[in-house]
């Protein structure tokens, strides 16, 4: 991709802002909602490569997807129409295998999906050892044979204290993280503080933690306070439904039982390849499914304290 | 209800906004029906720290201009840091960086330094005062003259004995020689039996009011020989005067092997080897780090057997500063007379080989218990961190030579600092920057105060507090990663 492409599109997109964070290493761009924050390694020719791909690629995604966003927001059937953009092709993909048995649109994988896209983008077009795209949380990643990534996960999305981490090897199967949760960025349908999975992709992460966190509940529980989701965002794809805007303190039977209720789910997923792990964290409490997440929320203190 | 609502049009989202929310970027809101932009950092503050990593973001609102090449790492100095006194605190900063994807800790300090000094090495020929004369400021002993080295004269300066082992006036003097000297300030100082000198770190010496120009090229032996076949067929004698060695080209080796006749000249002094002599005159500061102004005076008759009236002779200085030119007459006595344009160049060339003579300072401290306390629970694991090169010490982010042996006693050249890097407090004693860096792993291992580790960026963001210099490209990067041996 030469050079003069990549100005060329930030020509066309003026919101778009790209810049190289102070450390010299990781890219940061920002489209109106999405917001990436991305490295990639290799040699210093291939990683200009990859970023000059990720700019370009990057600076159409938001148009593409608000040009079928109406439709984006709707449930996904188990017959929806693909719809036409990329992003949004990765989307219905991660969103599907939910169809019909949960509620679910393909916003709930967009997070992961965009992040999916513009690994994608970077790696096809460049040699790579390892690179990641850090989509608010939701993340992708890349490793070339041999190489793996350590990764942390929080308590609470509002909350920086590591829980623990975990290595993610060449071999394993996930390269991709995404975290839901009813203190996120976005609404849900569930009371966890902080669902983290991993799969195979991000976006499919992506979704399925949106699920695995839904699941995470105490239906008409009154500590909860729930609001329509229209009522705090007009144009939300939950419409009517109720998302939690608060939960109070419980006991720990209740949040035995909300946390059981998730892992449950997890389960299901992680029997059909859905996810390869997960951690469900609830009011301190925290809940593991799957192998490789068991370190997710390893507390042996020197861990904490050398990656703090 | 839906009346509340305001359409956001920033982007192609077109977020419906409700009173008091934000849209789904979480970057505009309705503010009593207004749209109005929020503080972007609160936004970003969160997705960077949920990747794990914290950078400040409003530093700079630059479009990435497409390079590789970093804006600039960050290595904190311990210059203003504070220091660990009352001695067993956790050094005032801990910070964490990541170089090549390992994790990073630098711990700085300001150590207070009672067991210090620097070595003052100081270029000239002259010569300044005997070994082991005192050295004096205000009066007061702040140290002595130690060995002369090539071309130069050491000072070993401070040091415990003259900080707090004698008078409160000596501590007091010898405190403020050393803060100067090492924060690049001028201190001129006295010689018992010797010189006063104007010292000053990267600036030539003044010597008794002289300032100092050049380094001789070599001693008077070495020069005959650098010179001997540009004089042959010039010039039938030459002395080069030199209170250490004086070479005289027809006695020397090198005029031998060339063919030079005798002409028998007879040199006051020792002689060494052929052609080579000790103690032709007194030190002092004039020809050659002597005492003389007339270069005659080392010379004694010349031998009526093999000189000649007519012969020519250069005595020439070893840095070409002084020199003369003279003919034998009838009665085999020198005549001064112009040096002739066939030598003028030798001579030049003498001057321009000697290198500009200046005043360098290493300042010499070592790192005490209570300073290698304020960075890990076991002081000792510190030292040997240091011995088997897994910590590097730096001192205002400058190389430091860590001297071996027990503890950690080291030098560093001061004028690789930024500036005013020392302090000082009334014990008197020294107060400097010392930082040292790890990786975290081997922080963690020998017992640091790992809790106490905080993000570069917490510092970084202290814009006002904190002072950024640019860092001197002769100067390794501390950070950088070498190799090290395996424990």
């Amino acid at each position: 991709m030469a050079v003069g492409d990549a100005t060329r599109e930030k020509e066309m997109n003026e919101r778009a802002q790209i810049r190289l964070l102070p450390d010299g290493r990781r890219l940061h761009l920002n489209d109106g909602p999405i917001d990436l924050i991305l490295e990639a390694f290799g040699t210093p020719g291939e990683i200009q490569k990859a970023y000059r791909v990720a700019c370009a690629r990057f600076a159409t995604v938001l148009d593409e997807l608000c040009g079928e966003l109406a439709y984006l927001r709707q449930a996904c059937s188990a017959h929806a129409e693909w719809p036409h953009g990329k992003v949004a092709r990765r989307m219905l993909a991660a969103v599907m295998p939910y169809a019909g048995e949960y509620f679910i649109t393909p916003m709930a994988a967009v997070a992961g999906a965009v992040a999916d896209e513009i690994l994608g983008a970077m790696v096809s077009a460049a040699d790579l050892s390892r690179a990641y795209v850090n989509d608010g949380g939701d993340i992708a990643l890349h490793l070339a044979p041999g190489e793996e990534f350590v990764v942390g996960m929080i308590e609470r999305p509002d909350r920086t204290s590591l829980l623990g981490t975990a290595t993610i090897y060449s071999s394993d199967a996930a390269r991709g993280i995404a975290t839901s949760g009813w203190r996120g960025r976005s609404f849900s349908l569930g009371i966890a503080d902080a669902v983290t999975v991993l799969s195979d992709r991000a976006s499919a992460a992506d979704a399925a933690a949106t699920t695995i966190a839904n699941a995470v509940d105490l239906p008409r529980h009154p500590a909860v306070v729930r609001l329509p989701a229209c009522e705090l965002a007009p144009d939300s794809d939950l419409g009517e439904r109720l998302v939690t805007q608060g939960v109070g303190e419980l006991s720990v039977c209740e949040i035995d039982r909300a946390l059981a209720s998730g892992a449950t789910t997890a389960d299901a997923l992680l029997r059909i390849g859905l996810i390869r792990g997960a951690a469900l964290s609830l009011q301190g409490e925290t809940r593991v499914v799957g192998e490789v997440a068991t370190q997710l929320v390893s507390t042996r203190s020197e861990r904490r304290l050398a990656h703090a | 209800m839906a009346d509340d609502a305001i359409r956001c049009d920033a982007c192609p989202v077109l977020c419906y906004i409700k009173p008091g929310r934000t849209g789904s970027c979480d970057r505009y809101g309705n503010h009593d029906g207004k749209l109005v932009r929020l503080d972007p950092h609160v936004v970003l503050d969160r997705a960077v720290e949920r990747g794990d990593s914290v950078v400040p973001f409003l530093e700079r609102n630059q479009e990435w201009d497409g390079t590789l090449v970093s804006h600039g790492e960050t290595f904190v100095t311990a210059i203003g840091a504070g220091t660990t006194y009352p001695d067993y605190k956790p050094a005032p900063f801990i910070i964490a960086s990541q170089v090549k994807g390992v994790d990073m800790v630098t711990v700085v300090t300001e150590g207070i330094f009672s067991y210090c000094g620097v070595k003052v090495k100081i270029d000239t020929d002259r010569h300044l005062g005997d070994e082991c004369s005192t050295v004096r400021s205000q009066g007061e002993a702040i140290g002595h003259v130690t060995t002369s080295e090539y071309g130069s004269q050491m000072l070993s300066l401070g040091g415990v004995r003259h900080l707090t082992g004698g008078s409160r006036q000596e501590g007091v003097a010898t405190c403020d020689a050393l803060l100067n000297l090492c924060n690049g300030r001028a201190v001129e100082v006295e010689i018992d039996d010797g010189a006063r000198v104007v010292v000053q770190a990267g600036k030539p010496p003044v010597v008794d009011g002289v300032q100092e120009e050049r380094m001789r090229v070599g001693c008077g032996s070495a020069t005959i020989g650098m010179f001997a076949k540009q004089w042959f067929g010039k010039v039938d004698e030459v002395v080069v005067v030199d209170d250490h060695i004086t070479g005289v080209l027809s006695e020397h080796q090198a005029g031998k092997l060339l063919g030079v006749a005798e002409t028998g000249i007879k040199l006051k002094g020792r002689r060494s080897t052929p052609g080579r002599y000790f103690q032709v005159a007194e030190p002092g500061t004039s020809w050659g780090g002597t005492n003389i102004d007339d270069p005659l005076s080392i010379l004694g008759k010349f031998n009526a057997k093999k000189a000649w009236p007519g012969l020519s002779l250069l005595m020439v200085s070893t840095t070409g500063e002084h020199y003369a030119y003279f003919e034998l007459g009838e009665d085999l006595k020198p005549r001064k007379t112009e040096l002739p344009e066939t030598l003028r160049e030798s001579v030049a060339r003498i001057k321009e080989n000697c290198e500009p003579a200046l005043c360098t300072v290493l300042f010499m401290g070592g790192a005490g218990g209570s300073l290698r306390a304020g960075v890990t629970e076991n002081p000792v694991r510190l030292t040997h961190s240091v011995r088997d090169a897994l910590t590097r010490v730096t001192c205002g982010g400058a190389p430091v030579y860590v001297w071996p042996g027990g503890g950690i006693t080291f030098m560093a050249d001061v004028s690789r600092m930024p500036q005013n890097a020392f302090g000082y407090v009334p014990t008197p004693a020294l107060v400097a920057p010392i930082e040292f860096t790890l990786k975290l792993a081997d922080y963690a291992a020998f017992g640091g105060y790992v809790e106490q580790v905080r993000p570069l960026s917490s510092i970084v963001e202290k814009q006002d507090q904190r002072k950024r210099v640019i860092m001197r490209t002769d100067n390794p990067w501390p950070l950088e990663t070498r190799p090290v041996k395996k424990k």
